[in-house]
């Protein structure tokens, strides 16, 4: 168990001309359960193999427990990884595969065996132990591999790089739980790297959101959904994603086309912006707010989708079950003066937002 | 799978081939066979002999002493190049220009004809003018064309340096298909640089060494041109192998008779050793040849029951 740190760690595979990852400095506290959320390719593995210690940083400096590791081999880091697709010795039986990091590390045997026992247990492998790997479907392969990472007791980290890809959706969640009570029950922190929102929300005690190599924004699940500082987390985090408009700002007041959408919070704003509301905070109202036909209306059972069109733009509203319009009708929407936000050129929250015709103006 | 239909017809497509193969080798091969029947002195002067040149050959002690000495050559050249090899093709470099130099470096005596390589170690190992032999004079007195020993070391060291590249190379391009994610994996689980080797690189290479040790095997069994350039078999038998000495029997003392139920028997030899070798190689591999276990069997029908019940499904949407 121990804290890691990251000072201006970055990566370039290339030699300097294109980063994979941008320097990043943060500290993963002890024990806490932090998921890394993003699309394919926006640097999260490469962020774990530096932590790991699989890879070095082309830049910056990595501490464990307030030791600089930066040049320190994975072997001496004592951090567990488990990754995307099955890794197995073909040779070794399961059993065998499981006792492998615990031999090496010379555990004493009857050790080694209560903790393979325990593991296998936990995983539900316990009757497949001494057939071979190769024999084995490759969801119950990936869960052996999985078993590899969990079965080392005294690690100060254990990584998660996907490691649920390949398992079927019905065992993916029970083994997410079973995951999420060994993290409570053991207390080792834990980086969990996925690409799938409801994953990341679920189990982490704070989900960093990645894109394009860099950190855009870490909080609560809660926090990334109410507050997106950054334009990716509102369109990545959320189904449907935010609703985003180009709008031009004179003195904070926002227009698109030259009609006035609402006012930013934060005095003198001007120039070209963007204007964010999540579905879940366009809020039916009578007469004020925009105008909009109804295009289409998805009912979801326990709530609505209403695809909305004005002039040449569309939004999405999320309403309440027993919400009535009429496809091809004009309603009226406002939004929550909490909930939307002003971006900047550099995709970051500026202010928040309320509607025009309320708060003054 | 079961459940595809087996279209044997596919084989008609083989004739061709078959065709060709019969004019290049299995006419020529029903000579010999011919020859190693018969006692044939002209074109009309014949006598069928059934089994009698076999059973010549067979206790020919001459040849007898030349199967066991190949015999014996072939698995010390097995004993040196495949570890050799193996050795090589860890420390070569993985990428950028050093890994294009040393491919090429390691192929070149693979390229040169092996007429020509026997040529320059017969001038290599001379005492008088050959690099190698006059510094191996300094050390030890060296002379191939007299001492037993020097002409059997040469010839083993010769057939290293002009083989052990293809071990080289085959296990260089196994090991470049290991991914990646097997390297990391025992990086994260500590495992020892020996312990890589063992768990994770011999076994994905299996395959290729197998390779490896068939084509050598089968390349040193019938060795011919190299030692036939440098020593001549000599001195006396100890460098001949059996190629020599059967292109002596035919050629020398053209007794093509005993040269054909030589030949044959040759030839089925290597055929019989690389079957066995291969079947024991690969045993673990057929599907008969592990155990299926009760477990295995319901991991199988666990398997297959999602296809029941789609099908159903499909028959119910019908």
């Amino acid at each position: 168990m121990a804290e890691i740190r990251l000072e201006g760690v970055a990566h370039s595979y290339d030699g300097g001309k294109t980063y994979a990852l941008n320097p990043i400095t943060m500290t993963w506290k002890d024990g806490k359960a932090y998921a890394l959320l993003g699309p394919s390719g926006c640097g999260k593995t490469t962020l774990l193999n530096i932590i790991s210690g699989l890879l070095k940083p082309s830049e910056g400096k990595v501490f464990i427990d307030g030791k600089d590791v930066t040049d320190v081999i994975t072997d001496d880091r004592n951090i567990a990884q488990v990754f995307q697709f099955p890794v197995l010795y073909d040779t070794m039986s399961v059993r065998k595969n499981l006792e492998f990091p615990l031999k090496n590390r010379k555990v004493p045997r009857a050790k080694i065996a209560e903790r393979v026992n325990e593991i296998a247990a936990l995983l539900g492998i316990e009757a497949d132990l001494d057939r071979r790997p190769s024999k084995l479907r490759s969801d119950l392969q990936q869960i052996v591999s999985l078993g590899r990472g969990l079965v080392r007791e005294d690690v100060s980290a254990i990584l998660f790089d996907e490691p649920l890809t390949v398992i079927d959706q019905n065992f993916k969640w029970t083994l997410r739980n079973r995951l999420k009570r060994l993290h409570l029950a053991t207390g080792v922190t834990v980086v969990y790297v996925t690409h799938d929102q409801t994953e990341a929300l679920t189990f982490a005690d704070e989900v960093l959101v990645m894109n394009e190599g860099s950190l855009v924004q870490a909080g609560t699940s809660e926090s990334l959904f109410l507050e997106p500082k950054h334009e990716f987390v509102g369109y990545f985090i959320g189904s449907p994603g935010m609703n985003f408009l180009d709008v031009e700002a004179n003195s904070s007041v926002l227009t698109h086309n030259g009609k006035p959408i609402g006012k930013a919070a934060k005095a003198g704003l001007n120039g070209r912006h963007r204007f964010g509301v999540r579905p879940e905070f366009l809020i039916p109202s009578n007469k004020s707010g925009l105008e909009f036909k109804v295009d289409r209306i998805e009912d979801r059972g326990v709530f609505k989708l209403i695809h909305l069109s004005k002039d040449d733009f569309q939004f999405i509203a999320k309403t309440e079950e027993d919400y009535e319009a009429k496809v091809g009708g004009k309603v009226n929407f406002s939004f929550d003066p909490k909930r939307a936000f002003v971006y900047d050129i550099n995709q970051r929250a500026v202010s928040t937002v309320s509607p025009s015709g309320q708060g003054g103006n | 799978m079961d459940s595809k239909k087996k279209n044997n017809k596919a084989w008609f497509l083989v004739l061709p081939v078959v065709f060709v193969v019969a004019f290049t080798a299995i006419i020529p091969l029903m000579a010999v066979a011919n020859y190693s029947l018969q006692d044939i002195q002209g074109a009309s002067n014949r006598l069928f002999v059934g089994l009698d040149f076999f059973k010549r050959v067979a206790t020919d002690p001459n040849i007898q002493d030349a199967f066991v000495r190949n015999l014996n050559l072939s698995i010390q050249i097995l004993f040196i190049q495949i570890p050799l090899g193996i050795f090589l093709a860890r420390l070569m470099p993985r990428s950028g220009w050093k890994a294009s130099a040393a491919l090429v470096v390691m192929a070149i005596p693979l390229i040169i004809p092996w007429n020509v390589v026997g040529t320059t170690w017969r001038i290599f190992t001379r005492g008088d003018i050959g690099l190698g032999g006059v510094l191996v004079n300094q050390f030890f007195d060296y002379n191939l064309s007299e001492d037993t020993t020097d002409a059997w070391v040469t010839i083993l060291v010769m057939d290293t340096w002009h083989w052990t590249p293809l071990v080289t190379l085959l296990v260089y391009a196994g090991l470049r298909s290991i991914p990646q994610a097997y390297y990391q994996a025992a990086a994260i689980d500590g495992a020892s640089p020996m312990a890589v080797f063992r768990f994770v690189e011999l076994p994905k290479l299996k395959r290729v060494l197998m390779i490896a040790l068939l084509l050598r095997f089968m390349d040193s069994f019938m060795m011919y041109t190299e030692p036939f350039v440098v020593t001549g078999g000599g001195p006396g038998s100890s460098t001949q192998t059996l190629s020599i000495l059967l292109t002596t029997i035919a050629i020398g003392q053209f007794d093509l008779g005993v040269a054909g139920a030589f030949s044959l028997m040759y030839f089925l030899f290597i055929q019989i050793f690389s079957f066995i070798f291969f079947t024991v190689l690969t045993l673990d591999e057929r599907p008969g040849a592990t155990k299926v276990t009760p477990k295995d069997k319901k991991a199988a029908k666990q398997e297959k029951q999602p296809n029941k019940v789609s099908s159903k499904l499909k028959k119910v949407q019908k």
